[in-house]
């Protein structure tokens, strides 16, 4: 008998334990009350994400800085021939465009999310996706641009320092990644919105929150154009 | 206790709806007019050649803009309580210090290789 109570506690008891730290980390939000929660997560994420993208552009610097070899100049690396002629840095600066687009469209979704226009979320949304793959599309042409064309790989580099090999391949293929997933979560939050998902929870957050990490994908891209292909 | 919670969600949730996020359309094409000038600025600086301190300057001060637009507007972080904004923004600053021990390290490094393997590797 008393055998039994206690095999039929401790399960019980696990549960409960499991319960109280759900109740206690669920309860931590004095600080961030006033927040709705996934967007406080959705900030703290970014936070650390942020702290990723600045070791790999440090990591960038100190390789640049301490190359004895000379860095390859961007701007002629990155350039394309438009009617015959080099113009430098342009595809980079089409990308710019194409991702500062895919940011504003992505704003105004977030803006008639919040007005409940559900059509008009999920068309911008839908726009929204098809700039990043835009510009995943491009990356795949610069990539295969520099690895086949001039002969970069991330431990070899023709035009001079090998450190523009790794610090290149790493620092945008890890937002390349970022973008990827990105248009891979708005389609699927776009197609939520689509069929009225956050009509009937009455709640656009969702579309907010998505809208943070888009901007953010944006944002590291403000910073590696600033110090990898301008600088 | 019941009443404070009920309380405390309706806070939560209320300015997510009613204040929350809730701007004219202007605001976010002016801003993305912005960031489109300002990108372009930053594309000048490179192809007008712009060097030295100059150039560095301009292209810090154009991302930073950038940088400010999209955080503040599009991240509505403008909006958000000041609790939020300084619990995202002022971990980023301590990078600096990250920043200047490695600029130290490379310069160390450099040196090392200019010295020792006659500018090679």
């Amino acid at each position: 008998m008393d055998h039994v109570t206690t095999s039929q506690l401790e399960p019980r008891d696990a549960a409960q334990g499991i319960q109280s730290i759900a109740a206690d980390w669920s309860a931590d939000q004095e600080v961030f009350r006033h927040t709705h929660w996934g967007k406080a997560m959705m900030w703290i994420f970014l936070l650390s994400d942020t702290f990723i993208f600045s070791c790999f552009l440090t990591a960038y610097m100190t390789m640049r800085a301490s190359a004895s070899l000379p860095w390859p100049n961007t701007a002629e690396v990155f350039a394309l021939s438009i009617g015959g002629q080099p113009i430098p840095l342009i595809l980079i600066a089409i990308m710019t465009f194409v991702l500062i687009s895919s940011s504003g469209t992505m704003a105004l979704a977030v803006n008639y999310g919040y007005r409940g226009d559900r059509r008009k979320t999920a068309a911008l949304m839908f726009a929204t996706a098809l700039f990043g793959a835009t510009f995943v599309g491009m990356q795949a042409f610069e990539w295969t641009k520099l690895i086949v064309e001039e002969g970069v790989r991330p431990w070899a580099n023709p035009m001079g320092a090998p450190q523009f090999g790794a610090s290149f391949f790493m620092i945008t293929g890890f937002h390349g990644l970022h973008v990827t997933c990105g248009v891979i979560m708005l389609l699927i939050v776009a197609t939520l919105v689509l069929r009225g998902h956050y009509d009937r929870t009455g709640d656009y957050s969702a579309v907010e929150i998505a809208g943070l990490y888009w901007h953010f994908v944006d944002l590291v891209w403000v910073f590696i154009f600033a110090f990898f292909y301008l600088w | 206790m019941d009443h404070d919670t009920a309380t405390g969600q309706e806070a939560q949730t209320a300015p997510a709806h009613a204040e929350g996020q809730q701007h004219p359309l202007g605001l976010y094409l002016k801003v993305w007019g912005y960031l489109f000038v300002l990108s372009t600025l930053s594309y000048l600086v490179d192809y007008f050649h712009v060097q030295g301190i100059v150039r560095w300057t301009l292209i810090i001060v154009f991302m930073l803009l950038k940088a400010g637009l999209i955080v503040s507007i599009f991240m509505h972080m403008a909006w958000e309580r000041l609790s939020l904004i300084y619990a995202i923004l002022v971990p980023p600053l301590v990078l600096l210090v990250l920043v200047r021990i490695m600029l130290f390290e490379s310069d160390y490094t450099f040196w090392t290789r200019a010295i020792f393997f006659g500018g090679g590797g």
